[in-house]
This record gives C-alpha cells, structure tokens and sequence, in this order.
C-alpha cells in the first residue's frame, strides 16, 4: 500500500462529501431518538422506501430523483404521523414502548424489507440524473457531483431543520417536548400532536435521504442494514439531537470510513461505524455536543 | 414441581417424539424438525435476556453464527492438521463459551445506558462479526465454508437423525434452564429490573451483574444453537448465517408466545417454525418471512402478552397476576390521554 498526499486529500474530501449525505440520513433519528426517544429503528427502511420510490418515478418518468423526493416529503410525513399514532396508541400510552416498542419497529423494518424484496427481487436499482457521472477537479481535487450534489442538498435540508427546531414556534415546542411533557401540557399545548409532528418530519426527511442514497449508489432492499450502525453511531457521537452536532460526527464518520477503504479496503467500512458506535458509548456516552 | 421430574418428563416426550419421528420413516422430518428445534432454543435464550430482563438483542443471528463460524475454524483446524475428529456436544461448548464471553462484553460495554443502546449496539454487533467473518479466509471469507457431512452414524443411521436428536436435548436443557431462572432468585432480580430498574437499584439488587449473568447465558445458548449448525446445512455462507431472519424469528417467536414464562417461547416456536416450515415448502420462503413480521407487529400491538396471556385472559380474565407487570404508567401525572 502506497501512501501518498494525493490519496490522503481526496479520500479526506470524500469522506466530507459522504459525511454530509450521512448528515441528511441520520437527521431523522436526530429527531425520533435524539428528541423524542422512540427508538425508531425502522428508519433505514423508510430511506430504502425513499430509494425505490425516487427510482420509480425516475424510472417511468424521467422525473429528477431530489424533485421527486422532495414532492414526496408530504406523503412520507402522513406516513410517519400515521405511525406515530399507532405507536402512541400501542405502547406510549401503555407504558410498554422499551421491549414492545422496539419488536413493532423492528418488525416494520422487516416488514418493509422483504415486501420490497417480494415486489422488486434482489437486483441492485439505479436512477438517471445529469449531475451522475460528471466529476469537478480542482488542482488534485476530484469531486464527483453524484456525491457534491446530496451533500449541498442535504446541508440545506439539516440548516431548513435547523432553523425550523429554533425559530418557528412548532420547532420549539418540539424542542420542549424533548425537555418536560407536562410543563408543555401546563402551556394548553398537546404533546402528543407535537410529537405526532415532529415523527412526521423525521419520516419526511427519509425520502430525501433515500433519493440521495440511490444517487450514491446502487440499491437493492437489504442495503439499508447496513446504515443502522451509522445512523446510531451518528446520532449518539453528534450528542442525541443536536443537528450540528450529527454534520460534525456524520463528517468525522464519513472521513474516517473513507480513509479505512481507501488503505484497508472497502469490505472493512462496515465495521467502523461500530467501533464508532461502541467508543462513543464506553467513552463519552453524552456524544460530542452533548445537551 | 421439582427440576429432575420436570427434566425426566421432557426426556420421555423427547424420546416418544424421536421414536414417532423414526416410525414416520420419512428423513424430511428430522431436517424441518431440526430447524424448529433451533428456533426453540434461540427463543427460549432470546427470552431469558428480552423476557425475563427487559433487554431486546437484535443480534441473534450474530451469536447464532458465532457459534456456527467456531465449529468452522474447529474443523479446518482439524481437517489441516489430521486431529481427531470431535463429537458435535464438544463443539456445541466451545461454541457456546464463544458466544457466552462476547455477550459478556457487549453487555459489559453497553448495558451501563439505557436500554435503547443495548439494542442498537446487538444490531451493529451483527453488521461488524459478519464484516469481520467475510473478511477472515480462514473461515471461507465471502465464499462460504464446506463442511462435509458424514453420512451415517453408529447406531441411530442417517446423520440427519443423530443432529435432530442433539438439537432436541439442547432445547430440553435450554428449557430446563429457563425454568430454574424463573424461579430461583436470580429470576427475581431479573424480573425486578424488566419492571423498574432504578428501583431495583435502590433496593440493593445488583443490577448490572445480573444483567451480564443474563446476557452471557442467553449468547452461550444462541452460540451453542449455532454450533451444529454447518453440520446440517453442508455450505455455510456470511450473508445467509447472519440473516435478518433469525434475528426476527428469535424476537418474534418469543413476543407471539408470552414473555413472562418458559412456554412462551416453546409455544411461539413451536407454532412458528412448525408454520414457517410448512409455508415454506407449500408458499415460498419469502412468503412465510412476511408472515412472521406482520404476526410479530399485530400481536406487538393487539395481544402484548402473547398466546400466554390471551389464554389466562380466557381463562381467568385477569392477565396481570399472572404477569407480574405493575401499571406505573397509569398512576404516573401528565402521561394520561
């Protein structure tokens, strides 16, 4: 193994570029785990579900996959908002959402896996785009725009959410929810309808991740496995619900992932994220930002 | 009743069900009853952790193919250098004392959080043993691993026989521990920290020991599950021995049947991989996966004591006794509806 300057910058680079698509992947669970602690472990298949659904509208109609997502967000957040009520109903209310909370998310990531699998086979998915393909070379710098494009899109939809958490009055009361229920209650808010919100927005947030994702590279149903080790690890390292906290830990992930295959090789990346994950939670539990 | 009358009575049904089995004369038996078998000692181990502790593990399918992967090494340990062959209970431990000290140490380095860390972390656990398994030759790397078979064994016959008859003690003794947990007192510092940890803290149970007491014994039995495991599918491969599958199936057989006791599991995997099998050769094995998750989500949501629990609520109409749950949240201000 060769090491040189040249390789060392732009594997750094592109562990930015990726960092900031994992930023837009783990901005979801920010917001369910980090903010409102369900633990919603049926999120990588919600991007998945994004993937597929950027790939169809791509594939019989020629339609952007980012466009696509983005006139998806509002089907994706019925969506979550619908789930969110089931959860609350089922387990919340209950007081049971530690074992059984978990099971239902786990079956729905199941669930959603194998009726892609059912419905589109194993085949790696791809969509068609003007900005796939073409790479920008400053001096030794190789940028390809498959990935310089996600990552401008996905800084702007964590600085949106950003802005919408601290300056509208829905993102505070989000924000509130997090801290005291009932001092909410206190203020003649519903927590519950915030959460349902803030659930809505989370899932919403998967569609455009899933169009990223599918820029990125290929997709086929079970890819999204492998994103439950970084979106976790993400959120925990960026300090459980500060988004700029999850770009500085999506980027530092995204660098050192793309260092181990550029020097190891690729079939080692996975592992990463879990020594990440695993670090985090020995070391410093409360992440980076921590509230 | 006592442990060795509860113990001979399952060794008599083992051997009725065994003699049955052989009376059917048809081999197919013994390869679905295996699996089902299998399924029962992952739900029963997965419960010990999940049910009686409150810990959801994701990563089944890790300790399952911790324990498959060492019988592997073990045997291209063997087959290289011309040692002597070893009986599959000897694997079966080494297996389990594999997986036994990796649940160990997850559980060391992440049950110290809240429980939401221990399940995502079992989750990448799978994710990071695979990459490591595919990454290691030794074992066959992404290729997968031969395991040649023997065909007959002295004096039951077919191979096959002899695998089923393993796995069928295995599920005895991991049943029959089970039960000794239930109602010893480690049992009731387990069941102490599913229904309030902090006060089980504060009342002087030792927590975190009995949380890695637990996490240990329920990797050991998932790793042994595993060990015979190459044995009986010849070709083992990263992708499928890490399968999501068994992960939803160790999860959902135990949550369909009950939690809170040892028949839960037996009846969910009982009932589900009896099913699943049967789905499988008449559907497609795809099929019967979809059925396992929208069982596990609608009895999550519509019957959150299982089988168990809908039979006392038929029979006694008073399911909490019989769980042993306190509804915390109902007396808790600000969480009513």
């Amino acid at each position: 193994m060769v090491f040189s300057f040249d390789l060392l910058i732009n594997a750094v680079v592109s562990g930015i570029l990726i960092g900031g698509f994992y930023a837009a992947v783990t901005s979801g669970v920010s917001l369910s785990f980090g903010i409102l602690d369900i633990v919603n472990i049926a999120h990588p298949a919600f991007i998945i579900l994004g993937s597929y659904i950027a790939y169809i509208a791509n594939a019989t109609l020629g339609i952007d996959p980012i466009l696509a997502a983005i006139a998806m967000m509002p089907v994706f957040y019925v969506l979550g908002a619908g789930i969110y009520q089931v959860y609350y109903v089922s387990f919340e209310k209950r007081g049971q959402e530690s074992l059984r909370g978990l099971a239902f998310f786990f079956g729905l990531l199941f669930i959603t896996e194998v009726m892609l699998v059912l419905y589109f086979g194993v085949d790696y998915r791809y969509v068609e785009a003007r900005y796939i393909g073409p790479s920008w070379h400053f001096a030794m710098l190789d940028m390809p725009l498959r990935i310089l494009v996600p990552c401008l899109v996905s800084l702007v939809l964590i600085a949106s959410l950003q802005i919408f958490l601290t300056r509208s009055f829905l993102g505070r009361a989000v924000m509130a929810v997090a801290q005291d229920q009932l001092a909410l209650r206190l203020m003649a808010v519903d927590p519950i309808k915030i959460k349902r919100i803030a659930f809505g927005v989370s899932i919403a947030t998967a569609s455009l991740a899933g169009a990223f994702l599918i820029i990125i590279q290929p997709v086929e149903p079970s890819v999204g496995r492998e994103y439950i080790g970084r979106i976790f690890a993400i959120c925990v390292l960026g300090g459980m619900g500060s988004l700029p906290g999850t770009v500085i830990a999506a980027m530092l992930l995204g660098i050192v992932e793309s260092l181990t295959s550029t020097f190891y090789g690729p079939s080692w990346a996975p592992a990463v994220s879990f020594g990440f994950l695993l670090l985090t939670l020995a070391v410093r539990p409360a992440g980076l930002l921590g509230r | 009743m006592r442990t060795p009358v509860f113990l001979l009575i399952w060794l008599v049904i083992c051997a009725a069900v065994f003699a049955a089995a052989l009376g059917l004369g048809n081999d197919y038996i013994f390869f679905a009853g295996y699996v089902v078998l299998q399924y029962v000692v992952l739900g029963t181990a997965w419960n010990i952790l999940g049910g009686y502790c409150g810990y959801v593990n994701f990563g089944s399918a890790a300790f399952f193919a911790l324990g498959a992967y060492s019988t592997v090494a073990i045997y291209r340990l063997i087959t290289e250098h011309e040692f002597y062959r070893m009986p599959i209970p000897v694997l079966m431990l080494i297996g389990g004392i594999v997986s036994g000290i990796v649940g160990f140490g997850m559980g060391y380095l992440t049950l110290r959080l809240r429980g939401a860390f221990f399940a995502i972390a079992t989750l990448a656990l799978a994710v990071v043993l695979q990459t490591l398994v595919v990454n290691w030759d030794y074992v066959g790397g992404s290729r997968g691993a031969y395991i040649i078979r023997p065909e007959q064994i002295e004096p039951i016959g077919n191979y096959i026989r002899y695998l089923f008859l393993i796995m069928m003690l295995l599920a005895v003794a991991a049943i029959t521990i089970a039960r000794l947990i239930e109602h010893s007192r480690l049992g009731y510092g387990f069941a102490s920290i599913r229904d309030d940890e902090l006060a089980a803290e504060a009342s002087g149970v030792p927590t975190l020991r009995l949380k890695l007491v637990a996490t240990t014994i329920s990797g050991a039995l998932m790793g042994m599950a595993g060990a015979p495991f190459p044995y009986y599918i010849g070709y083992l491969q990263p992708s499928s021995t890490f399968g999501l599958d068994y992960a939803v199936n160790s999860i959902a057989m135990p949550l369909i049947g009950g939690t809170t006791s040892w028949v839960g599991p037996l009846i969910g995997a009982l009932l589900l991989g009896s099913l699943q099998q049967i789905a499988t050769v008449t559907i497609s094995s795809a099929v019967n996966l979809l059925i396992v998750g929208f069982l596990l989500v609608i009895f999550v949501i519509i019957a959150p004591n299982g089988i168990i629990g809908l039979i006392h609520t038929y029979l006694q109409r008073k399911p909490e006794d019989f769980v042993g749950r306190r509804r915390v949240e109902a007396e808790m201000p600000g969480q009513a509806p």
